[in-house]
């Protein structure tokens, strides 16, 4: 509530300004308290849960593979990443080893929806600060991975693609050309965002020396991702804990000093090149033929073929289609490098066919408890720039 | 499950061995993964030794989760992964505490960005952080009665 600051000129009230939950530049239903000295921020206060769904107890009622349809809504500008975490964490569960080629595309997918998602981060961001063209050049880069997801998994967004023990489907045929003429014409357009902003002297003055978050405070609150890298710590789990064969990658992790906005920026945008890298090097390695789901009867339904055919296949398929199929009891928590940092699922089980415990570590979650930190003494309109470099999803931060 | 002589070579579970020996109620290993179980009182302090040891190094607190085991006792199990990022190290650090008075010490000062983990856990939870500096609910409405992941809240609701 108001309080009473000194002033050059005597004493004055502070004001309480509420932005959000509806205001566009929260990404969502963000609700912000601001405490304001004139346009000096004092104090700020997040009101979280408007997009609480619970999807944490529903998990609960659900078995093993139907979670999944669930975690594609958590972070939905990235479900491939979700769809990842969470299968990784029940295969560590189960003890089941997924096959190469499902390894592969698996990495290519996830990486393709790190850029997909950078590019609405790009997007949106910009708009919020005043640059509305780079959000339409975003879109229409965003829109050419949306299409080969489509493509792949048949779905645009909520893609539900990655199956415990592999994938859903055998990819299209055609798939690598799609994937290679997006990676032909993909470098030219991160250039062609550059151009537009890297040394554009309105982006500067609103994102340098906004929102500096040190990296001794960034580890403090267990901030991780690209607003980690950005000020100079370069733990990317993809390197420090590598799941899913990104041990067999060659990259790099982009990291800044500067541990501004515009750091942030330049990290990300440069992680979008690190992943062009990833995904050619997965082109090449990726057989054209081979298992894309592990041999496991029981976990990982039969082919359709075999269902109709096979007496032992069809009863399997009744089996995991009914009842479902039940770890044993334990616990794993796997993370992965989403988009906005350390992607946490952490499964226990009880030896029944549902869990007995599903939590996410959701990285927009722990990442928008920094926000004070970076915009108390700041002016209102750099609470935006920070707000935006956080690159929060609400689905994600409320699940 | 049986302790293998790989866990208790394994560089953290000997370091808080040698730390305290009676603070480490338990410790196993599943799928890789090693959890290192504490007693309540030992708590804070056995974190602060793994953040604060140079040989360790777990400057990084990845996550707190709870796992409510009704209607067995203790109910709750608070998991609290670290990571080292120094010294690429991973530990599952565990308390268990019963129903009837589901109070821990607040890691808060060591980590201030556990601030929000263990608001959530108060709220779907109901364990209390002592120490905590705002410990009011996050993600539920603030008339909301009852803690709703733990087991035995009706999932039609109360009323």
């Amino acid at each position: 509530m108001p309080t009473t600051v000194q002033t050059a000129t005597g004493t004055a009230q502070t004001m309480v300004l509420n932005m959000g939950p509806q205001h566009p530049s929260t990404h969502g239903v963000l609700r912000v308290m601001l405490e304001l000295d004139g346009e000096t921020v004092v104090k700020v206060e997040s009101d979280i849960g408007y997009l609480h769904t619970g999807i944490e107890k529903t998990c609960e009622a659900k078995t093993y593979s139907q979670v999944i349809t669930l975690t594609d809504r958590i972070d939905y500008l990235a479900p491939l990443s979700n769809n990842l975490c969470y299968c990784l964490a029940v295969e560590k569960l189960l003890g089941l080893q997924v096959p190469k080629r499902a390894q592969y595309v698996r990495v290519m997918l996830t990486e393709l929806t790190r850029i997909g998602s950078h590019l609405v981060w790009l997007g949106t961001h910009a708009i919020d600060l005043g640059a509305m063209s780079v959000f339409l050049y975003c879109f229409r880069e965003r829109e050419e991975i949306l299409k080969i997801l489509e493509f792949i998994s048949g779905q645009r967004m909520m893609t539900s693609y990655f199956r415990i023990g592999g994938l859903a489907l055998e990819p299209p045929t055609g798939w690598l050309e799609r994937m290679q003429r997006f990676l032909n014409m993909f470098p030219s357009r991160i250039d062609e965002y550059e151009t537009l902003l890297t040394e554009n002297r309105i982006w500067i003055a609103r994102t340098k020396g906004i929102g500096v978050l040190s990296a001794a405070d960034a580890i403090a609150m267990s901030v991780t991702g690209p607003m980690l890298r950005a000020a100079g710590v370069g733990y990317d789990v993809r390197k420090y804990f590598p799941y899913s064969s990104y041990e067999e990658f060659d990259f790099d992790v982009p990291t800044r000093t500067d541990s501004d906005c515009y750091g942030r920026y330049l990290v990300r945008v440069a992680e979008m090149r690190e992943s062009l890298k990833i995904i050619k090097q997965a082109m090449e390695k990726v057989p054209a033929q081979g298992p894309i789901r592990s041999e496991a009867p029981g976990i990982v339904p039969p082919e359709r073929e075999k269902m109709k055919t096979e007496m032992e296949a069809l009863i399997y398929h009744f089996k995991i289609f009914t009842e479902g199929f039940s770890p044993p009891p334990g616990e794993a928590y796997q993370t992965i490098e989403s988009p906005r940092g350390e992607l946490g699922f952490y499964v226990a089980s009880d030896g029944s066919p549902k869990p007995l415990r599903v939590k996410v570590r959701a990285p927009s979650f722990v990442n928008l408890q920094s926000l004070p930190k970076m915009v108390v003494g700041r002016q209102v309109a750099d609470v935006i720039a920070c707000i935006g470099t956080t690159d929060i999803v609400l689905g994600e931060v409320d699940r | 499950m049986t302790e293998k002589a790989d866990v208790q070579q394994n560089p953290t579970v000997l370091g808080l061995r040698t730390w305290n020996a009676q603070a480490v109620l338990e410790v196993c290993e599943f799928r890789g993964e090693i959890t290192v179980v504490v007693g309540r009182e030992h708590l804070y302090s056995a974190a602060e030794y793994l953040q604060k040891d140079s040989a360790l190094q777990f400057e990084h607190l990845s996550d707190l989760t709870c796992v409510d085991r009704f209607p067995m006792e203790p109910r709750f199990e608070l998991s609290y992964h670290l990571v080292s990022i120094s010294r690429r190290l991973k530990v599952r650090l565990r308390v268990r505490v019963p129903g009837s008075d589901p109070v821990v010490r607040s890691l808060t000062d060591l980590w201030p960005g556990m601030n929000w983990h263990e608001r959530e856990t108060f709220d779907l939870f109901g364990v209390r952080f002592e120490g905590h500096p705002d410990l009011r609910r996050i993600l539920m409405p603030e008339d909301w009665e009852g803690h709703p992941l733990r087991k035995d809240f009706p999932v039609e609701g109360f009323r």
